[in-house]
């Protein structure tokens, strides 16, 4: 093939060099990736912030008096979105995403560098058209995180003037930026892999971005198109969401269009959002616990299909999230049967994970604490959608606390750890320097058991009833006088859990300033990316000649090898064998 | 490592399926600019689906009735109203303009620069005189018909809106691939890909056609329907 070689040719990458090429329009993967996180974490503590604002009025009503109702479901709102795709999904596809592919498959960068750096800044665009709706009459759009019409459109929602637009335009343009970055990520994984990197060798991280990149490519273009035509709507007057509506004894010059078309294209795409978050999570927790457990992951190919098979299912799962909208209840049957198949493969994972640690060599290190505490929050967010998958227990629990916990333990917190059990583990890659382990640790234990301080209680309201979203409670009968002692205790749990993650940022902050080089691979890592020349990687990533791969990336504590770990680049008659040790043919 | 020959012996159907499919560096032959086409492509093919599923939900929401297409989309020639004519015409030229594509790519690759370059400046007349007529169509809606993305004289508002929301981004398609095919056109004149190769017009070509094949999909469930 003719074109093979074009990946071990340096000539098609681009070589900046001044400040500005390096570092501000840059093509180098690497740098893109760090534009990407700081971006995305940078927008992620707004989004804290907003969540402990939205906890403040729920915890003490009436005691925070800027905190008006309209400034409540705007918090709500953005906390929602802001976590969902614009920190979520750019850190883990943008960030981990970029950072990663090129040095786990063996590559000098992305296949199309330049469409790299555009999906940047397209994606910074996005941001500042979001964070900028904050500043307009009106103020952000208070319409829910799901967005659904007629509501989220109509006067006395707050921000449905100019704020939904914006909100509508920022998604638009944040789908161009995932595209642009998409094709790219795909394509590399797919194409351009070094020598010996089979598909079936790929660490599995990089099949949990390739699957979920693949779902974004084929989701997003719902809500894409669900966004034009509710910029319509509000724009332009159409009606393809708006039924006839009679507001404040004025008939509203819509007709005939269908709130539910919306709900179900919404959903179309936010299902596999989903496990757009949740796929790379999978695959980067795989290879933190297989590392620092010194032993391979446990069925490698059973976690590859799982990952896929997950993929194809989120696709027909969708009508869930819609059971209190109505629907015939052949469909209901059908949505709760995929969406309890989903649970095959998702226990597939678990289990493969808890049998990677299963006489493992556990060292207890900042990513693998955070990489167990997932396996705790991801069982317990999944055993509760096991529930809301079913349409009879999900009717009284929609609209509840219960919802929410379910959601942000499974695809709030779970992420989350996962983000940080990464961002510890590929710090010393990236930065050169490890993160402090005593303030990791703190953070940990401050954010594993805090999150259970928030979301556990959150469980029992949602059974009392108490319904989400709403500003305040006031005297309801159903709702007893324990409930609003625990929104306190929720609260006050929420603000100590926000201010450990400042214990990270100073974390990060002090490392880079003043911490200690970091060795050499200092995780014992035998999968690609930490075996370049240069570390943190150069430009280029390989120096002179790209690396051959003759293992799969876990081959630890390898029966009678002298190391606990044989690199992925190490072939078979370079490994070094104890002297009388058993040479074992082949690592799996 | 699985793709040993002793695992492979055990191994089943499937397994050997996948150790083929997955040992090549490559899944697919093909270049990574085509690939990222065809991605793209699947990726878009999404997007019209969605718009199209989104205009036969309108439809059947639609309180009012829906306007015979037959009716409105009929050309007044000769003192007769001949339905759909000036789709038809849109529609073949749009498909005749996929042959010259055709054309284009296998002279490109026969490195006939000068044939390529006509060829493609061909498909992209073709092309800008589509985008021309449904100028004259949108006009004629609007003006004479009095047709708006928010009603519409004739029955259901969302008639109008489907309308200049689907043909209008198609039309952006169309417009984009007009640009692309003539700056690709250029450049292959000027002596830009004598040395990497005429893939590119291949890739153009690809757009080109899903272009094409995606006005078959609106002609036949908008108009047609």
């Amino acid at each position: 093939m003719t074109h093979i070689a074009i990946a071990d040719q340096t000539a098609h990458l681009h070589h900046p060099k001044t400040f500005i090429g390096k570092y501000i329009w840059s093509q180098d993967h690497k740098v893109i990736a760090i534009q990407y996180s700081v971006t995305a974490i940078f927008v992620g503590l707004i989004a804290l912030l907003l969540s402990v604002l939205m906890r403040l009025q729920l915890g003490f009503p009436g005691q925070f008096n800027f905190i008006s109702p309209d400034a409540y479901l705007q918090f709500v709102t953005m906390h929602g979105m802001i976590m969902v795709i614009y920190l979520l999904t750019a850190l883990l596809l943008g960030g981990f995403g970029n950072y990663l592919i090129p040095l786990m498959v063996g590559t000098r960068d992305m296949v199309f560098p330049y469409l790299n750096m555009l999906s940047y800044w397209f994606y910074l665009v996005s941001v500042i058209v979001l964070m900028s709706s904050f500043f307009v009459t009106g103020g952000p759009t208070g319409a829910g995180w799901t967005l659904y019409p007629p509501q989220s459109i109509l006067a006395g929602t707050p921000g449905s003037g100019s704020g939904i637009v914006l909100m509508l335009l920022s998604l638009a343009i944040f789908i161009v930026a995932f595209t642009m970055g998409g094709l790219n990520y795909v394509t590399t994984i797919f194409q351009a892999r070094t020598r010996g990197m089979t598909l079936m060798r790929m660490p599995l991280t990089i099949w949990g971005i390739l699957t979920a990149t693949i779902l974004g490519l084929l989701a997003f273009p719902a809500l894409l198109v669900s966004a034009i035509m509710m910029l319509f709507d509000a724009l332009l007057g159409t009606s393809f969401f708006m039924p006839a509506i009679v507001s404040l004894g004025e008939p509203l010059n819509h007709e005939g269009g269908s709130p539910i078309l919306f709900q179900h294209l919404f959903w179309f795409f936010g299902h596999p959002e989903v496990y757009i978050v949740a796929l790379p999570a999978f695959g980067m927790v795989s290879d933190v616990l297989s590392v620092h457990a010194r032993k391979n992951i446990f069925g490698y190919r059973m976690m590859v299909w799982a990952i896929v098979v997950i993929g194809g299912l989120s696709f027909v799962v969708w009508a869930h999230h819609m059971y209190v909208s109505g629907m015939n209840p052949y469909f209901g049957f059908f949505f709760a049967t995929t969406t309890l198949i989903i649970a095959v493969p998702t226990a597939i994972k678990v289990y493969n994970w808890v049998l990677t640690l299963w006489l493992g060599n556990i060292h207890l290190t900042v990513p693998m604490l955070f990489a167990i505490g997932f396996i705790f929050t991801f069982t317990h967010g999944g055993l509760s959608g096991l529930f809301l998958g079913n349409v009879v227990v999900d009717l009284p629990l929609s609209d509840t606390f219960f919802v929410v916990a379910h959601f942000h333990m499974v695809m709030g917190v779970s992420p989350i750890m996962v983000l940080f059990a990464a961002l510890y583990h590929w710090f010393p890659l990236v930065s050169g320097k490890q993160l402090h382990t005593g303030l990791g640790k703190l953070h940990f234990w401050g954010t594993f058991l805090g999150t259970y301080a928030i979301y556990l209680p959150m469980h029992y309201l949602g059974f009392l009833g108490v319904p989400r979203r709403y500003y305040a409670l006031g005297d309801t009968s159903f709702i007893p006088e324990s409930a609003h002692v625990l929104n306190e205790d929720i609260t006050i749990a929420a603000i100590i859990v926000a201010l450990f993650q400042l214990v990270f940022v100073v974390n990060v902050i002090w490392t880079l300033r003043s911490g200690p080089r970091s060795v050499r691979n200092p995780w014992g890592v035998a999968s690609l990316e930490w075996h370049t020349p240069d570390v943190p990687p150069a430009h280029g990533n390989w120096g002179d000649a790209l690396p051959t791969v003759h293992r799969w990336a876990y081959d630890y504590s390898v029966p009678g090898a002298k190391h606990d770990f044989i690199p992925q680049h190490v072939a078979e008659e370079n490994v070094e064998y104890e002297a009388g040790g058993r040479r074992v043919g082949e690592g799996e | 490592m699985a793709n040993t020959p002793a695992v492979n012996a055990k191994s089943g159907y499937w397994q050997s399926l996948v150790n083929d499919w997955g040992a090549d560096r490559e899944v697919f032959k093909l270049s990574w600019g085509k690939l990222m086409m065809w991605i793209f492509l699947l990726s878009d093919t999404f997007i019209f689906s969605v718009f199209l599923i989104g205009y036969m939900n309108v439809r059947m929401s639609a309180t009012d009735s829906w306007p015979l297409t037959s009716e409105v989309f009929a050309l007044h020639v000769g003192g007769a109203d001949i339905p759909l004519l000036l789709i038809a015409i849109m529609t073949f030229i749009l498909i005749t303009s996929s042959g010259t594509m055709a054309m284009a790519v296998n002279c490109a690759y026969q490195r006939n620069k000068a044939a390529t370059f006509k060829l493609m400046i061909a498909t992209a007349i073709l092309g800008a005189s589509f985008v021309g007529m449904q100028v004259f169509e949108w006009s004629k809606l609007i003006l004479d018909e009095g047709v708006r993305p928010w009603s519409n004289p004739m029955g259901a508002a969302q008639f109008g809106s489907a309308f200049f929301m689907i043909t209008g981004f198609h039309g952006v398609h169309v417009s984009i691939g007009v640009i692309y095919l003539t700056v690709v056109a250029f450049k292959v004149l000027r002596g830009h890909y004598d040395e990497r190769g005429f893939q590119i017009v291949e890739i153009t070509g690809l757009y080109w056609h899903f272009v094409d094949l995606v006005w078959v999909f609106i002609f036949a469930f908008f108009y047609l329907w």
